[in-house]
C-alpha cells in the first residue's frame, strides 16, 4: 500500500503542531468557540452529545497492521477502549477530551494517518470499493486512483470552501459495492469498444434530505483524463453551487437546478482548459502510486484444508458460505470480518479486536486490511488453506458471526446514542433486530437481505439505499420510525419507497417481522431475495403487512 | 404568542465535552436535578446569557425544557432525557460515572 513520502509526513506533522496550539489557545481563553469551531471541524473534531468525537480518516477503507493497532492503543489510551467504523470508512472515537486531541493527531501522524478534511465543506475521504485490489470481478484496483484524488484534493486552495461537503467513491468493478451512484461524483471503472480501462463518471448522487441517484456524464472517462475531468467537475460546481441555502448546496440541487445537458456542457468546457496545464504530471504522480499498490506475492500451495472443514464443519461452512467473496487469485478468498455479532453494536471494535485482527492481516493477510462501508472488516487476501485458523482465531475473539450480507450485517449511524444532529436512536434498534432474528434462527432462511438505519434525515446510515431502511425521526417528542422498502446501493441503484406512517420505538422490531414473513410467505422459491420479490410484487403485499389494521378499515 | 414552559440552561463542558447544567448558584453541575429551573422568560434568557459568557468553561450553551420534580428538574424531551444519562449501547457517561 501507499506509504507517506517526506511532502505528506511533513505536512501532517505540520498540521498536528498547528492545531495543538490551536487547542491551547481554545483552552487558554485566547480563541472563543466561534473562532475555533471551523478550525476542530477542520481537524475531525465534533462535539457531540456526550462528548467531543474524533473522526480519522482511512483513506479508501485501506489500512496496515501497524495502523490497526496505533487504533487500539488510541481506543484504550485515550478513549473507553473501543472504535466505530462508518459508513464512509472512517473510524470515529466516541469519548476524547479535548486536552488530549493533540497527542491523538500526534499516534496517527506516527502511522501515517489524520483526521484532516473529516469534516466541512471540502472533498472528503474518497471511498472505494472494500474489496478493491482482490475481487474477481474487478477490471483494475481502483486505489491508486484514489489516492492520487486523496492527495489532490487534501488541502486543495480552490476547493476548501465548496458550497457544501463532497464525496467521491470509486470502484474498479462492474458490481458495485462502493454506492458510487449515491456520491457527489461516483466512479465506476469499464471498458470502451478498445479493451482500455477507464471511467464512467456519475455525478450528483446523494442521499440526505433530498435522496438522488446520480447521473451519468460522460460514458467513458480515458484514466488519463481522470484528474483534470473532476477538477472540471469540482470547479463547475464551485461555481454553480448555492451557497445561500444550506439544503439546496449540495452539487446534486446544482444538476438539478442547472439541467444535466448544461452542467455537462460547462465541465467538458472546463474540462478543455484544464487538460493541457496538467502537463503529465498527474499521471507521473500515477505511475509511482500504481508501483505502491502491487498486488502481493501470492502464495502457491494446496487448498486441501478449507475443502476437508467445508466438509466436516458445519459451523465453518455457515461462515464460508456467507463471509468469504471470490478473490481473482482461486486459491485465495476475500474474508470479511463480521463487526456485527448478534445484539452487538454495527461497526464497533474493541482494542482487543483490533489487535487480533491486525495479527491476523500480519500472519494470513499479506498485512492487508479493508474497512468497509457496511462497517465490517475485510482480510483481503487469504490462502484458502489458512481459512480454518482464521476462522477459529475470529471465533475465539467474538468475531465469527457468520452473517454478512444476512439481516443481521446491518449498517446503522450513531444516531441519538452519540450525534448530536439525530433525531432518533439507531444502535439499538439494530441491535434488536439482530437479536430477535437470531432467536427465530431465521436469518439463514431469509438469505440475501440488508438493512440500513439513519437517526435523522441526513442518512448516514443509508436508509434510502437499504433493501428496508428506517429512518429514525422525532414525531412531536417521541422517537418515530419510517420503513422505506426496495431500496439499491447498487449499480442498478434505487432510492426506496416509503410505506406510509412511521412505528414506535417499540413497535419497530415487530414491524419488521411482518415485512419478513410477508416476503417469506410470498417469495416464489428460496432462491428468490427479498429485494427481487419486492420488484416482482411491489409495495402492496409489504403494506398489507404491515398496516393491518388499515386493511381492516377499507374493507369494512 | 406559545406561553413560556420551564427551561435549565445546558451546555458541554469545554474540556471533556460532558453535559452539564446551570445552577442557581452559578455551578455548572453535571446532574440535571441540580440545574436551576427557569419559570420566567426574561430570567431565563439573563440565565442563557450568563452562561454564554463562561465561554472558557463551556461550550454551547442553551435552553432545554425541563419540569418540577421531587428531586429538582427533570428533562422532558427524549433527547434531554438521553443527554442526563449516556448511550444507550454501553455502560458509558453519565449513567455510570455519577453513581
Amino acid at each position: 500500500m501507499y506509504n507517506y513520502s517526506e511532502f505528506d509526513e511533513a505536512f501532517v506533522r505540520a498540521r498536528v503542531a498547528q492545531f495543538s496550539h490551536q487547542v491551547a489557545r481554545r483552552i487558554d481563553g485566547s480563541l472563543s468557540e466561534d473562532e475555533f469551531r471551523p478550525l476542530r471541524l477542520m481537524n475531525g473534531l465534533y462535539l457531540q452529545l456526550h462528548a467531543y468525537m474524533l473522526r480519522v480518516a482511512i483513506p479508501y477503507g485501506t489500512l496496515n497492521p501497524n495502523q490497526m493497532r496505533q487504533l487500539a492503543h488510541i481506543a484504550e489510551t485515550y478513549d473507553k477502549g473501543y472504535g466505530h467504523f462508518t459508513t464512509r470508512q472512517n473510524i470515529q472515537f466516541n469519548w476524547p477530551k479535548l486536552s488530549d486531541v493533540p497527542a491523538i493527531l500526534s499516534a496517527l501522524a506516527d502511522v501515517g494517518m489524520h483526521a484532516i478534511q473529516t469534516s466541512g465543506n471540502c472533498v472528503r475521504n474518497v471511498t472505494a470499493d472494500h474489496f478493491a485490489g482482490a475481487a474477481a470481478d474487478e477490471i483494475e484496483d481502483p486505489r491508486p486512483v484514489a489516492e492520487l484524488l486523496r492527495q489532490w484534493s487534501t488541502d486543495h486552495p480552490e476547493f476548501q470552501f465548496l458550497p457544501r461537503k463532497f464525496k467521491i467513491a470509486i470502484t474498479g468493478a462492474p458490481n458495485d459495492r462502493a454506492v458510487t451512484r449515491a456520491h457527489d461524483i461516483g466512479l465506476r471503472m469499464v471498458r470502451n469498444a478498445a479493451g482500455e480501462p477507464g471511467f464512467e463518471v456519475i455525478v450528483g448522487g446523494g442521499l440526505g434530505r433530498t435522496p438522488m441517484v446520480g447521473m451519468t456524464v460522460r460514458e467513458f472517462l480515458p484514466k488519463a483524463d481522470l484528474l483534470p475531468y473532476v477538477e472540471a467537475v469540482l470547479s463547475v460546481y464551485n461555481t454553480l453551487g448555492r451557497r445561500d441555502n444550506k439544503y439546496k448546496a449540495r452539487i446534486k440541487i446544482t444538476l438539478h437546478e442547472t439541467g444535466k445537458e448544461e452542467i455537462t456542457r460547462q465541465i467538458e468546457a472546463r474540462f478543455e482548459e484544464l487538460r493541457p496545464l496538467f502537463g503529465g504530471n498527474d499521471q507521473k504522480l500515477l505511475a509511482e502510486i500504481e508501483a505502491a499498490f502491487a498486488p502481493p506475492a501470492f502464495r502457491n500451495a494446496p487448498v486441501d484444508a478449507y475443502d476437508a472443514f467445508h466438509k466436516a464443519d458445519p459451523v465453518f461452512r455457515a461462515w464460508a458460505d456467507t463471509n468469504l467473496a471470490a478473490h481473482r487469485n482461486d486459491q485465495y478468498a476475500i474474508v470479511t470480518i463480521s463487526l456485527k455479532a448478534h445484539g452487538a453494536t454495527p461497526g464497533d471494535a474493541s482494542a482487543d479486536q483490533m489487535r487480533l485482527i491486525a495479527d491476523l492481516a500480519e500472519k494470513y493477510g499479506h498485512s492487508q486490511l479493508r474497512i468497509s462501508h457496511e462497517q465490517n472488516v475485510i482480510l483481503p487476501h487469504v490462502h484458502k488453506g489458512d481459512l480454518p485458523a482464521v476462522h477459529a482465531a475470529l471465533v475465539q475473539a467474538g468475531l465469527g458471526t457468520a452473517n454478512v450480507g444476512l439481516i443481521s450485517d446491518i449498517i446503522a449511524c450513531p444516531g441519538m446514542d452519540y450525534c448530536a444532529l439525530a433525531t432518533a436512536r439507531s444502535i439499538p434498534v439494530a441491535q434488536q433486530i439482530a437479536t430477535r432474528f437470531d432467536e427465530l434462527k431465521l436469518e439463514h432462511d431469509i438469505g440475501p437481505l440488508k438493512i440500513k438505519i439513519s437517526g435523522c434525515i441526513n442518512a448516514c446510515g443509508h436508509h434510502h439505499v437499504g433493501h428496508i431502511g428506517i429512518l429514525g425521526l422525532d414525531r412531536a417528542g417521541v422517537e418515530n420510525y419510517q420503513i422505506t422498502l426496495g431500496g439499491d446501493g447498487s449499480e442498478t441503484a434505487v432510492i426506496g419507497e416509503k410505506t406510509g406512517p412511521g412505528f414506535a420505538y417499540d413497535e419497530i422490531v415487530p414491524a419488521i417481522e411482518r415485512i419478513i414473513a410477508a416476503y417469506l410467505e410470498h417469495r416464489e422459491a428460496p432462491e428468490e431475495t427479498f429485494l427481487e420479490a419486492y420488484r416482482r410484487l411491489g409495495l402492496a403485499p409489504f403494506k398489507a403487512a404491515l398496516y393491518p389494521a388499515e386493511g381492516k378499515r377499507d374493507a369494512a | 404568542m406559545a406561553r413560556f414552559t420551564p427551561k435549565v440552561v445546558t451546555a458541554n463542558a469545554l474540556i471533556e465535552g460532558d453535559v452539564v447544567y446551570l445552577t442557581a448558584d452559578g455551578r455548572w453541575s453535571r446532574h440535571h436535578h441540580e440545574a436551576e429551573l427557569l419559570d420566567d422568560e426574561a430570567h431565563a434568557q439573563l440565565r442563557l446569557l450568563h452562561g454564554m459568557s463562561q465561554r472558557n468553561v463551556v461550550v454551547g450553551a442553551y435552553l432545554a425544557d425541563a419540569k418540577a420534580g421531587p428531586n429538582g428538574p427533570e428533562p422532558t424531551h427524549f433527547r434531554e432525557v438521553f443527554r442526563t444519562r449516556g448511550p444507550s449501547n454501553y455502560a458509558h457517561g453519565k449513567q455510570v460515572e455519577l453513581n
